[in-house]
């Protein structure tokens, strides 16, 4: 066999980023991406004004207490939410999972039902995920009425659908050789998941799981728009009556939120290293 | 109840004829050598012998039994039976060694054994008494990632002495240790077979150690058996043969080379 002088893979390399590059032009255009609109004077002010309604936080201390109790409710729908999320993502993502298929071994036989079952699999994930948690919680307010329990269960939904199709991801991305040596010695296939998959994997499905919970806690500020309890209620009522100091106090919370699960993730990550 | 393989022929997916008009018949407690160049197809026929390899070609018998003839359940019964040692050691690094030692019996275990053991080990006795036999013992309770090379080579083979099976299979199960280890680990894999009667195939790259432990040896060139001789008949012109791309024979070096016919030749160093 003959060496080519040029690397083979340089052509191609060139071709593929000068084609994203020309994709993402006309997306830019199309999205009216003007970053120097940011600094116009006008804008500048419009935006100033705007921030400084924010100032200072509201700390009364009637509304802290509120705040408190809107922030364990919101603590409480994102936690149960993702409860809920991995009690579904966990099957799905486990039938994406093509190094635990015993069937491929050999090939061996019955390989096709498992083939349709991904794919069943992978089409409920895009429809869970497909529908956003605002549309889903909609739905169940209707079915609920005002409160928590919607939330959770649209939480529960869109985020099933994400977690899933990640966890599928990255159990097929590690290393694939531990679990099929076990599947050669006859294992089944949640033990070979068990000893030969989550060993490497666990690390980075937690700390995918927890992102997602932090996720969770944002996202319901967007439920509380719709009636489903917690800060985002509380965020609503609150810009509805342009206060922008109790607007401020919130959205501080939800920094302090956001660092305390970067910091558990922090820590489970260095637990499971 | 051995095995059987007759006319077994292995074409990879992008062509590669791996195996080709394999015909062989090994009888229950046998001890067979596999030798032959890099490449030249033992590890995928060792992969046919433990049922993960379904041939295109050819027709298979495994401890009796037709792997791909009969149903998955039946076929997962049958891989339990069979353990094969890896060249690379497929350990998770952050798996403990007790766990990847007892990883060997999830064949046998029912699901929940399996579960409650990664948190109460279910027999830390058992995988240490297989550790002790290759010096590993106290090393029971540590990560594997604190293991060199060739210990870790060890554990692997650790579970599947632990596994217990009825086929024992070994590709190049000691291409990381050293060659007095080599030794004592070929040793061990022999006593273990003769010990318990079970089938042993192992492949080695070093044809001293091949032919000082194993009474058959099976020479591998191309895909297809060179020659299945008795230790004793293989010469020094078929090994020339054998590794004739090679450039010269592989030994484990290092050790008293006086007991094979073919042995006593001067540098059979690997290039």
């Amino acid at each position: 066999m003959s060496v080519p002088a040029r690397d083979p893979a340089t052509l191609p390399r060139l071709g593929w980023t000068l084609a994203a590059l020309l994709v993402l032009w006309p997306l830019l255009q199309l999205a009216q991406f003007k970053p120097a609109a940011l600094f116009e004077a006008n804008n500048l002010t419009a935006m100033g004004h705007f921030v400084g309604g924010f100032l200072p936080p509201e700390t009364a201390p009637d509304f802290l207490a509120l705040l408190a109790r809107a922030t364990v409710e919101t603590l409480a729908m994102a936690t149960a939410g993702i409860a809920l999320a991995v009690l579904l993502a966990v099957p799905l993502g486990l039938v994406l999972t093509r190094s635990l298929s015993i069937s491929r071994l050999g090939p061996g036989r019955g390989g096709w039902p498992g083939q349709l079952l991904r794919i069943a699999a992978r089409g409920v994930l895009a429809v869970l995920r497909g529908v956003p948690e605002l549309v889903w919680a909609l739905l169940f307010v209707r079915i609920f009425g005002l409160g928590a329990a919607a939330g959770v269960l649209a939480l529960g939904i869109t985020y099933g659908g994400m977690l899933g199709k990640v966890y599928g991801e990255i159990l097929e991305s590690s290393d694939a050789r531990p679990a099929r040596c076990l599947l050669e010695a006859g294992s089944g296939r949640l033990a070979a998941l068990f000893y030969g998959l989550l060993p490497n994997a666990a690390q980075e499905l937690v700390s995918y799981t927890v992102y997602r919970w932090e996720c969770a806690v944002r996202a319901s500020v967007v439920m509380g728009f719709v009636g489903a309890g917690g800060l985002g209620q509380l965020m609503d009522q609150s810009m509805k009556m342009l206060n922008g100091g109790e607007a401020a106090s919130i959205l501080a919370t939800f920094l302090v939120l956001v660092l305390a699960a970067d910091a558990l993730s922090e820590f489970l990550r260095r637990r499971l290293a | 109840m051995g095995f059987s393989l007759d006319g077994v022929g292995f074409t990879h997916a992008n062509g590669y004829r791996a195996l080709r008009g394999i015909t062989l018949s090994v009888a229950p407690g046998e001890r067979v050598a596999l030798i032959g160049a890099s490449g030249a197809g033992k590890t995928t026929l060792l992969q046919v012998l433990a049922a993960s390899l379904k041939p295109g070609e050819g027709r298979v018998n495994l401890l009796g039994a037709d792997p791909w003839g009969g149903s998955p359940r039946a076929l997962r019964a049958l891989r339990a039976r069979i353990g094969l040692v890896h060249q690379a050691a497929p350990i998770p690094p952050r798996q403990r060694v007790v766990t990847a030692v007892l990883a060997g019996r999830l064949g046998q275990w029912p699901l929940w054994k399996s579960l409650v053991s990664l948190v109460v080990p279910a027999d830390p006795e058992g995988a240490r008494r297989e550790l002790a036999r290759l010096d590993l013992a106290e090393r029971l309770f540590e990560r594997c990632d604190r293991l060199s090379g060739g210990q870790l080579q060890r554990v692997a083979l650790a579970r599947v002495l632990y596994q217990q099976p009825d086929l024992l299979l070994a590709d190049e199960p000691v291409s990381a240790m050293d060659p007095a280890l080599s030794e004592l680990t070929v040793a061990l894999l022999n006593e273990e077979a003769l010990r318990r009667g079970v089938t042993l195939v192992a492949s080695l790259h070093a044809v001293d150690l091949a032919l000082r432990h194993f009474a058959r040896v099976v020479g591998v060139k191309d895909g297809a058996i060179l020659f299945d001789l008795p230790a004793a008949e293989v010469t020094e012109a078929l090994l020339r043969e054998l590794y004739a791309s090679e450039g010269g024979l592989p030994s484990a070096g290092g050790i008293g080379s006086d007991a094979g016919p073919a042995v006593g030749l001067s540098p059979l160093r690997c290039a």
